[in-house]
């Protein structure tokens, strides 16, 4: 290349200004968006909000990478994972580091003082299930005697719902995440009024939670055993089409469940029991929930650990606190107090009788499902308090904060959008857009169930926090 | 009396906006005050001196909206939060006619996505948070015009710098005006596009001279405002001398117009380099410097913004520059007459002189004519040319006293005076009073996004105070200036016309009017 030519080059390098059309973003004022409009100029105006607290643009990682390209290369990762249910098994047999008088729980960390009313039931009922202790009186004593480990599901590739404890004997499904063979586990949805995941713990809860480890578990494992793996993206992108988002409805995928175990589960089961576990299914709308969830922790398991990348990995509540994972920052939590819940309660109860927030069924808002995709169930925004409008709503601004759309996995409403994908830090903290989760309310008491349903934003101190952890770890730009 | 404040949590609304809701609020039958506000620390502090805070709403931050009313009554106060309410929804509901307003981008990163040929972000936001919007901004490759004042003068330095690298524009902080490409960014005139770039570190003063030029016929290329620091010795002048250079290679640029305050010393220099390494033809305008116009020199020399578009108009017809001061100075002896005629107006004990101005550079423009051309001795300010003449208390003039009425003192929680009328007519009543208050000078700014009617929001202060004088026996001189266009929106002509007929004398340009008070008031 000449001299001359390299000059010219240059030269219009330096000014990319003059001589082309002005094409406008206007961030701010109002009336100079008009003004431009008025002038014929093309301009977008940006509906901005004042930054969360601490908030610095970031680029670019200490290593001088690209983090947008870190975080595409990770959404790619999130988009080409197919999470399969491949089994069932004995808790103690297949999660990992999980042994000896350990209970998994929802959540960051809690200690036993700590823990929320349903917490405490659900543990108290985890013991007498497993029999480490007899009657009530001794299994408070145990929980409070430091002789039982308390550890959150997450740190065990394990999600649980509302209290989601987990305790050795009883059975949790396999989820692995094909492309990556990542695996996930959930225990089995008990349904709902007295359940250990709500805090309950009479006779009739650990005798369900006895039926599911000597019925259910056999004759689903052996079904899935003869069937093969089942795609739950699949079952989640139709049942997406049919009005659920899979985290507080559930209808729909659980029917396709049902549909696809059934013949099977005839063909290979004694009848009677192929009669009750089938009946069980039948009688649950929320049994797909825990599957769901395990497909989303599958799904997210593959970018933990990715550094320099700022997706979140896990939204999670202990009934105490709201935590939330990043990425690039591994097996930290960032945690502030459990948000309460702007809900509808059930007759008889009020906001007086809630819990704070609990459960780790908020990993399907952080995959973009659930509150994410409320515009593809519109027939439940009553139940958490809205419209239809504010269904479609809540779903943009959950695709403002998210790096892509999955495009497997998509809305109707929204001419076939495909639904959230990828929270990403620095945009919850530049638009201040805080992550929309549905919910289902426990009442504060242990065993007394669900009273109530709602929406509820994750708390913004966690991002402030992670955010704060995580720009000391990359460059700030200049 | 009742008092209560609402506080709505994440719900932000600009400041427009919320200014247009609490006056609406205040007008209303019942409402003693009402202030809709974010809350920052500052507003929060006015709500305290308004007597509208409570122990709640001193803990809710800056993403919470506070809505503050204090009423006669629970059913005017009641009321009152429900006209609240429907005006904050109404002004989204406005937003979302326009088609696809419901999925405005909330980041700059969305809009791009949205358009991704912009070349250009505006930026008004608070200040604290327009330097992270800038440089996100340009670090995708934006160029930025950045409105909003209060940014810190480090975070301007880093943009610059950064930008400079880039080959990027930082226009501001705290630039009121730009014309690029044939747009008007800002408060800024509707001018015919043509041959003559301009820079400048003042919004008025760019406001000003592509004002006049374009009355003259004369077009402009690029308007580029740079902010007043730019200059400074801190910055470095890394704007001005980039816009400088850019306009020199720019093949639609025939003639070059510099304008600024006296820049140091380190970057008038650099300045003078830049210049001197192309032969365009420039003109330069330090204004407030001790130097004496030199129309033959190269670059020519302006001593003020009117005199810069003259030479500037002289250059692009290839006229030589001192016919232009000749014209000048015809027509200021004529003016000088006219000044003469206008004294017989006042009685002995009204000496002084009032500029209530909207204009940063015409207040400090003015300061320097008065004192320089016209000899009046001292004028005080709250933005004094000179630190011993500032104003002791902003609310009360003193002597000759020019206000800025722009000025963060005057603007803290209120809309640019060049928007809202309130604080000035406010004060043209109060000098009014002063029995030795001899001129009112009152500057009038048209354009993009300013007041569609400022003459007309004016008017009555303008009557009473002519009323007040009378009753007291006395005749106040009311000077006025129109800076605009006759494209612009509000018409030159009509608001000058409307001024006359208030018995105002409108005078073609801020530095007319400056020498006109001057020599009225020291001819006596």
């Amino acid at each position: 290349m000449d001299i001359v030519s390299t000059l010219g080059r240059e030269r219009g390098n330096e000014n990319l200004l003059f001589g082309q059309a002005l094409k406008v973003v206007n961030v701010g004022l109002d009336s100079f968006r008009q003004s431009l409009v008025d002038q014929g100029v093309g301009v977008v105006g940006v509906n901005w909000q004042p930054p969360l607290s601490g908030y610095i643009p970031l680029n670019e990682t200490a290593d001088g990478l690209s983090i947008d390209a870190i975080n595409g290369r990770a959404v790619g990762k999130l988009k080409a994972s197919r999470p399969m249910l491949v089994g069932l098994a004995v808790a103690r047999d297949i999660v990992p580091k999980f042994s000896g008088k350990m209970l998994l729980h929802a959540g960051a960390p809690v200690g036993w003082r700590s823990m929320c009313g349903p917490m405490k039931g659900a543990i108290v009922g985890a013991i007498l299930y497993e029999r480490w202790a007899i009657t009530e009186a001794d299994a408070l004593q145990l929980a409070a005697s430091g002789d039982v480990r308390f550890e959150p599901c997450h740190h065990h590739d394990a999600v649980g719902p509302m209290a989601g404890v987990v305790s050795p004997s009883m059975p949790v499904f396999i989820v692995k995440n094909e492309p990556f063979g990542n695996l996930a586990f959930a225990s089995v949805n008990e349904g709902l009024g007295k359940v250990l995941r709500y805090g309950a713990y009479s006779a009739e809860v650990i005798e369900r939670l006895r039926w599911i480890e000597k019925i259910l578990y056999g004759a689903l494992a052996r079904t899935i055993e003869k069937l093969g793996p089942i795609d739950l993206r699949t079952i989640i992108s139709q049942a997406l089409h049919m009005g659920d988002e899979v985290h507080n409805r559930n209808r729909a995928a659980t029917s396709l469940f049902i549909r696809s175990v059934a013949p099977a589960l005839i063909e290979h089961c004694a009848k009677s029991e192929a009669i009750s576990v089938l009946k069980f299914l039948d009688s649950n709308d929320h049994f797909f929930l825990n599957l769901s969830m395990a497909a989303c922790k599958a799904t997210l398991a593959s970018i933990e650990n990715t550094p320099g990348c700022t997706l979140v990995t896990a939204m999670a509540r202990n009934g105490v606190e709201f935590g939330i994972r990043v990425a690039a920052f591994g097996e930290r939590w960032f945690t502030a107090p459990a948000p309460r819940v702007n809900g509808l309660w059930f007759p008889g109860f009020s906001e007086s009788d809630a819990n704070p927030d609990l459960g780790d069924s908020a990993i399907t808002e952080t995959l973009g499902l659930g509150g994410a995709s409320m515009a593809a169930a519109p027939a439940i925004v009553r139940f958490i308090g809205g419209d239809v409008a504010l269904s479609t709503q809540l779903t943009k601004e959950m695709a403002a904060i998210s790096v892509s759309e999955h495009e497997a996995i998509t809305i109707p409403s929204l001419d076939f959008r495909g639904s959230p994908l990828g929270i990403d830090l620095r945009k919850v903290m530049e638009t201040a857009i805080l992550p929309v989760i549905n919910t289902g309310v426990a009442h504060r008491e242990p065993g007394i169930g669900m009273i109530g349903a709602g929406i509820v934003r994750a708390p913004k101190e966690c991002f402030e926090s992670a955010f704060a952890y995580g720009a000391s770890m990359f460059r700030a730009g200049t | 009396m009742r008092r209560q404040v609402l506080i709505k949590s994440g719900e932000y609304y600009d400041s427009i906006t919320l200014l247009q809701v609490s006056t609406a609020l205040a007008k209303t039958d019942g409402v003693r005050n009402a202030a809709v506000v974010m809350a920052t620390a500052a507003n929060k502090e006015l709500l305290a001196d308004a007597g509208l805070l409570t122990d709640e709403a001193q803990k809710a931050d800056a993403s919470d909206l506070l809505i503050a009313i204090a009423a006669d009554d629970d059913t005017a106060l009641r009321s009152a939060f429900g006209l609240a309410e429907s005006l904050l929804k109404d002004s989204r509901a406005g937003r979302d006619t326009i088609g696809l307003e419901r999925e405005r981008p909330r980041s700059v990163a969305a809009s791009i996505a949205q358009m991704p040929d912009a070349n250009l972000a505006m930026i008004s936001v608070g200040g604290p948070y327009a330097a992270a919007v800038a440089y996100d901004a340009l670090a995708r490759g934006l160029h930025v015009f950045i409105f909003s004042d209060n940014v810190s003068l480090e975070d301007e330095i880093k943009l610059k710098t950064f930008a400079a690298k880039r080959g990027l524009f930082v226009m501001g902080p705290d630039a009121g005006t730009a014309v690029i490409n044939g747009a008007s960014l800002g408060f800024a005139n509707s001018v015919a596009r043509g041959e003559v770039g301009i820079v400048a570190a003042s919004g008025t003063g760019l406001q000003s001279v592509m004002s006049a030029l374009s009355q003259m016929g004369a077009g402009v290329s690029q308007a580029i405002g740079v902010g007043g620091r730019d200059v400074s010795d801190a910055v470095g002048g890394v704007m001005m001398l980039q816009a400088i250079t850019a306009l020199q290679e720019d093949a639609a640029t025939k003639v070059i117009a510099v304008v600024s305050k006296p820049p140091c010393d380190e970057v008038r220099e650099k300045i003078v380099k830049q210049l001197a390494r192309h032969s365009k033809p420039t003109v330069v305008c330090f204004l407030g410097s001790d130097e004496p116009s030199r129309p033959a020199s190269s670059p020519l020399h302006a001593s003020d913004l009117e005199e810069t578009a003259y030479l500037v108009a002289a250059l692009l017809k290839s006229e030589p520059p001192y016919l232009a001061i000749d014209a000048l100075a015809e027509r200021d002896s004529r003016l000088k007459l006219k000044s003469a005629e206008l004294r017989q107006k006042l009685n002995p004990s009204q000496k002084y002189f009032r500029g209530l101005f909207c204009g940063g550079s015409f207040c400090y423009e003015t300061q320097m004519l008065l004192q320089r051309a016209a000899g009046v001795g001292a004028v005080y300010s709250n933005a004094p040319l000179d630190k011993q003449f500032g104003l002791h208390d902003i609310k009360l003039s003193q002597k000759h006293t020019a206000l800025d009425l722009g000025d963060d003192r005057f603007t803290a929680g209120r809309l640019h005076p060049m928007i809202d009328s309130t604080i000035r007519n406010l004060r043209i009543l109060q000098e009014a009073r002063g029995a030795d208050v001899g001129v009112i000078y009152l500057d009038f700014v048209l354009g993009f996004g300013v007041d569609d009617n400022p003459v007309g929001s004016a008017q009555q202060a303008i009557i009473e105070a002519q009323r007040i004088a009378a009753t007291a026996g006395r005749e106040v001189i009311f000077l006025a200036s129109v800076c605009g266009t006759d494209t612009d929106p509000q018409g030159l002509q009509r608001q000058e016309e409307s001024l006359k007929q208030l018995g105002v004398t409108v005078l073609p340009s801020n530095a007319a009017a400056a020498k006109v008070a001057g020599w009225i008031l020291c001819q006596r």
